[in-house]
């Protein structure tokens, strides 16, 4: 055990200490405020966490990548049917459910057969499935992410960018269907799209039946939203709509990563966070303490870790020795960057709120687990790569 | 598998290469506008957003007496106020204080009326800190302090509050306080909403200079709005104190008059040196205690004030108007004397035998034994009735409205406090074709203008305005309680030895004539009994005298509702001038002065109704009902047209 620590992928090992670190004394700032909140002490549970966190990455990396894909179809049965049970009882499931969905060893499986008469169908299904499951919990985020994933993976598996479109349209039909002139406008952009790339005829009109269905039933189901999930929307279009209620949260993380300046009031130091203006300080808006207290340097910083976080994992996928292993990495690398950039961006009012983690920063041991498993993963991959003396082709 | 081929992964890395990079940059350049470019804007809301101005009202400055002594005072005390929250909208943030504030209401024993008083004081001034107590007792204050977690927003500071020292002694004199009020925050300047103003007399008269200029620190404040801590020092704006108002009254003086007037009965003294309008002492009971009125008048004592039928709030001295009765005929004599009709040693036709036959009227004399021939300087000081009449018809009713105008007993003596009244009397015989018709009236009227009675209503200052002239050289000095007002406009134009006549007149009075009750072994005082006919109930009575009286120091006028004489009223002003001239050392000057009643040891009955004297028209009925045989025939309608 001892003799592969040296084996081991050094970057992402280092890279990823930085980021438990950095997170984690973020993480203890957070609880460090003038008002009593429940994230005062709230550093010795993530310590913890931490600690089986590190246990939960040990053991992925004893996973041997064969005994994952032999299990992959039973497990995600299994996740898929608790999902549905807590679905049944008209409950949500526990987070931790919701994140395991996530873990993508599940969606590589129809990229390594043969490609079929209906190369998208399979993989729309198993991604789909657990969408819809997680999309009816109700978690818009989790739901996003899984999407995220599965356009990402479908794009390192090889799939034609201009199917990739035609797959989304019914999305983009969606969103554009509040002004019926631009939808329109679509709508023809897409017809010509079709006869230009002349995909199958059914494909084509799946394509065209779904944008008119999604332009259908945009309204009704923008009324099927919850309130809060119309107000998160509505306030990134306009913080100052309701500055007490949807706005809020975005407004007072603005004002603290933006009274932060270049270099920060300081750690700990933050006078929103200390004062509770900061919202959720320590789960969705832990960035906004880092902008303030530590400033545009600080900032930079976190990025740069993230990127490089996300690098080492594109070259782990790129160098993996089997296109399975390479998929499940290349999704996860999907999946946190998803995270980060939704969870970054909407700090600074770039895209709408929702409430999904930073990984290593905000507080909450699944997410965690989740993300330790995942580099455990990686590192296992990189091994594998290394032993199987990869050599740049 | 032919798509996992390296030459298409890489161009798969290099797309996703793009992607992340690009995603970051992004990201990179909204923190950079945010925490760079903005981040002034974004430092001015963090700061505005968690720091709350708290007004520090400043000390006022305190009030003294002549000698330095202090007449109002200030002394710590606490008041209560709540943060406005951070909600958008007033409809919310009112919202929110009611919230609050009916959680703390049972504490601090409010009802749902105060509660909306401070919303209704919260709407008029939304920026600041709601006030709900000025004036917190300690043991509330303590509560509150326990519950501080409770009630987001809750500011309690210590702040300087008024306090009288003496109490109600020169409650009319001083004011008192009183929240600002919708009308004076639109009149006057510099003036915040729910400051702390004089509400009338020295307090409101001199309340800009009194003022100072209020401070103003910031408190953190937490999303939830409670106060984490003080903000930085340096932003803390000092208040500054009011300066101190030096007045001429004597407290000691002023002590002795409350100490000595007649217990339970209603009227005013007020003393001032003659030779400078300085006043030394203004006294009108009965009193209200102005330390009751500091932070908010509790409503049960303001009710109970203002529901009184003696008329606490009403400063007798300068708001309340009497029949100036005897006081008077010094005017008429002043007159007869400066138009040169009689001389101080001229005799009248009738002699007095206990009234005068005019007409189909018979006027009385106060005395229906008559006091038989006498000249002007022994019917000053026996106050004949008889005589007045005969010199007021001399004298003629044109002379006598001439002269009383001129001499200012149709307008206000220009005291330097707030809400004097002015006296009333007739502008010219106009004023009585209006109230009679032009044949409606005869020469009578003069007879009762003459002896003080009729259509005259005088305030004890513009009494105490005649007083002065004829205790000085003649001129007027205007009263003053701090500073002088304008320079004296008018005078009695009368020889020094007509002066000098007069008063020896006065000194008749005090010696051996109608006052002398009061007579002083140790002073020679001069005055004037004066007795107030009062159809509501016994007379009033009146006195006004001067002293010493060759080269008078004090002038002191005393008014007495209910003392049936005015010669009950002089020991009362002897002693208050024999006290401040240092001439009385008797013992018994310290005991309170006991009107002599028929019934004794039983007090006057006071009447249930209050006498007329606040009434903003001419008393009518004052019509003396001892020289007023015919009352129907004189004052009723004019005959039918």
């Amino acid at each position: 055990m001892f003799t592969r620590v040296r084996e081991l992928d050094r970057p992402l090992l280092g890279v990823t200490a930085a980021l438990a670190l950095f997170g984690f004394a973020t993480l203890y700032s957070a609880g460090q405020t003038d008002v009593p909140t429940v994230a005062t002490t709230i550093w010795q549970k993530q310590l913890v966490w931490l600690g089986v966190g590190l246990l939960a990455a040990v053991l992925a990396f004893r996973l041997s990548p064969r005994l994952l894909e032999w299990a992959t179809p039973y497990a995600y049965t299994l996740v898929m049917l608790l999902l549905a049970r807590w679905l049944a009882e008209r409950r949500s499931a526990p987070i931790t459910l919701r994140e395991l969905a996530y873990l993508p060893f599940p969606f590589p499986l129809p990229f390594l057969g043969p490609p079929a008469g209906f190369p998208l169908l399979s993989p729309l299904v198993i991604a789909g499935v657990p969408f819809l499951l997680v999309m009816a919990q109700p978690d818009l985020g989790s739901a996003i992410v899984l999407i995220a994933i599965m356009f990402a993976m479908l794009f390192w598996a090889g799939t034609k960018p201009s199917l990739l479109l035609l797959l989304s349209s019914p999305a983009i039909g969606l969103v554009l269907a509040f002004s019926t002139i631009i939808w329109g406008g679509w709508i023809v952009l897409l017809f010509g799209l079709l006869l230009w790339w002349r995909p199958y005829v059914w494909e084509g009109l799946t394509v065209m039946s779904a944008n008119f269905i999604a332009g259908a039933v945009a309204v009704p189901l923008w009324q099927r939203l919850a309130p809060y999930q119309q107000n998160r929307l509505l306030a990134f279009l306009n913080p100052e709509v309701d500055p007490r209620a949807t706005g809020w949260h975005v407004i007072q993380s603005r004002v603290a990563v933006g009274s932060g300046g270049l270099l920060g009031k300081g750690y700990t130091l933050g006078s929103q966070k200390r004062l509770a203006f900061l919202p959720a300080q320590h789960t969705d808006f832990i960035f906004s303490v880092v902008g303030e207290e530590l400033g545009f340097v600080g900032v930079m910083v976190a990025l740069a870790l993230f990127v490089a976080l996300l690098l080492v994992l594109l070259r782990i996928a790129r160098r993996a020795t089997d296109q399975y292993s390479s998929l499940v990495v290349f999704g996860l690398m999907a999946m946190l960057f998803t995270h980060i950039v939704e969870n970054v961006g909407m700090t600074v009012n770039l895209l709408p709120i929702t409430g999904i983690p930073l990984p290593f920063f905000s507080y909450g041991g699944s997410f965690l687990l989740t993300c330790s498993v995942a580099i455990g993963l990686a590192l296992r991959v990189a091994w594998e790569s290394r032993l199987s003396g990869y050599t740049e082709r | 598998m032919t798509s996992f081929h390296p030459h298409l992964l890489d161009r798969r890395l290099r797309v996703t290469n793009v992607v992340v990079w690009g995603a970051f940059a992004a990201i990179a350049i909204a923190f950079f506008r945010t925490q760079i470019l903005e981040h002034g804007k974004f430092k001015l809301q963090s700061e505005t957003n968690r720091l709350r101005p708290i007004i520090l009202p400043a000390p006022r400055g305190i009030i003294t007496d002549r000698n330095g002594r202090v007449l109002a005072d200030n002394v710590p005390g606490y008041t209560v106020s709540l943060l406005p929250g951070t909600e958008p909208t007033l409809d919310a943030q009112v919202a929110s204080l009611r919230n609050r504030l009916e959680r703390i209401a049972p504490i601090i024993g409010m009802d749902s009326a105060g509660v909306e008083r401070v919303l209704v004081r919260f709407r008029r001034a939304p920026y600041q800190p709601a006030l709900v107590l000025a004036d917190a007792p300690f043991a509330v204050v303590s509560q509150l302090e326990e519950r501080r977690l409770l009630v987001p927003g809750l500011v309690i500071q210590t702040e300087p509050k008024r306090y009288y020292p003496d109490s109600g002694v020169a409650a009319h004199l001083l004011g008192s306080m009183g929240e600002v009020t919708e009308q004076e925050l639109a009149q006057r300047t510099g003036l915040r909403p729910g400051a702390q103003v004089g509400r009338d007399g020295v307090e409101r008269a001199y309340d800009a200079s009194l003022r100072g200029a209020d401070g103003v620190r910031f408190v953190e404040v937490s999303a939830l709005g409670h106060v984490v801590r003080e903000a930085a020092v340096s932003t803390t704006l000092r208040p500054e104190a009011g300066a101190a108002v030096h007045t001429t009254i004597d407290l000691d003086l002023q002590r002795y008059i409350a100490k000595i007037f007649p217990a339970g009965q209603r009227g005013a003294v007020m003393a001032m040196n003659p030779n400078t309008g300085e006043v030394l002492a203004l006294y009108s009971a009965p009193g209200f205690d102005p330390n009751r009125f500091v932070g908010g008048v509790d409503p049960a004592y303001w009710r109970g004030l203002n529901e009184s039928p003696a008329h606490p709030l009403l400063d007798r001295a300068i708001q309340a108007r009497y029949p100036p009765g005897s006081t008077w005929k010094l005017a008429i004599a002043a007159m007869a004397l400066k138009r040169g009709i009689v001389t101080l040693h001229t005799r009248m036709n009738i002699p007095c035998r206990g009234g005068l036959q005019f007409g189909n009227r018979f006027f009385r004399c106060w005395m229906s034994d008559g006091h038989g021939s006498l000249t002007l300087q022994e019917a000053i000081a026996q106050s004949c009735d008889v005589y007045f009449y005969q010199l007021g018809m001399k004298l003629g009713l044109t002379s006598l409205l001439e002269d009383a105008n001129g001499w200012g007993f149709r307008s206000r003596t220009g005291i330097d406090l707030p809400g004097e009244s002015p006296p009333e009397f007739p502008s010219g015989t106009e004023y009585f074709d209006r109230l009679y018709g032009s044949r409606g009236w005869t020469s009578a009227v003069a007879l009762n203008l003459a002896i003080g009675q009729g259509e005259n209503a005088q305030t004890l200052a513009s009494m105490l305005r005649l007083y002065q002239m004829l205790a000085s050289d003649g001129r007027e000095r205007p009263p003053y309680v701090v500073r002088p007002g304008a320079t004296p406009r008018t005078g009695l134009d009368l020889a020094p030895e007509q002066l000098a006549g007069l008063r020896q007149a006065m000194i008749n009075v005090v010696e051996r004539g109608t006052a002398r009750g009061a007579r002083l072994s140790s002073l020679t005082i001069a005055g004037k009994t004066g007795t107030a006919q009062n159809p509501h109930g016994p007379n009033h009575g009146w006195f006004i005298g001067f002293a010493p009286a060759d080269k008078p120091e004090i002038v002191v006028g005393a008014i007495v509702e209910f003392a049936r004489e005015g010669p009950y009223v002089a020991p009362l002003v002897a002693r208050v001038i024999a006290r401040y001239l240092g001439a009385d050392t008797v013992e018994a000057s310290e005991y309170r002065i006991v009107l002599p009643a028929d019934t004794a040891p039983h007090e006057v009955q006071i009447l249930p109704a209050l006498p007329d004297t606040t009434r903003d028209t001419l008393p009518r009925d004052t019509v003396p009902r001892d020289t007023v045989r015919d009352t129907s025939r004189v004052h009723t309608r004019p005959r039918a047209r």
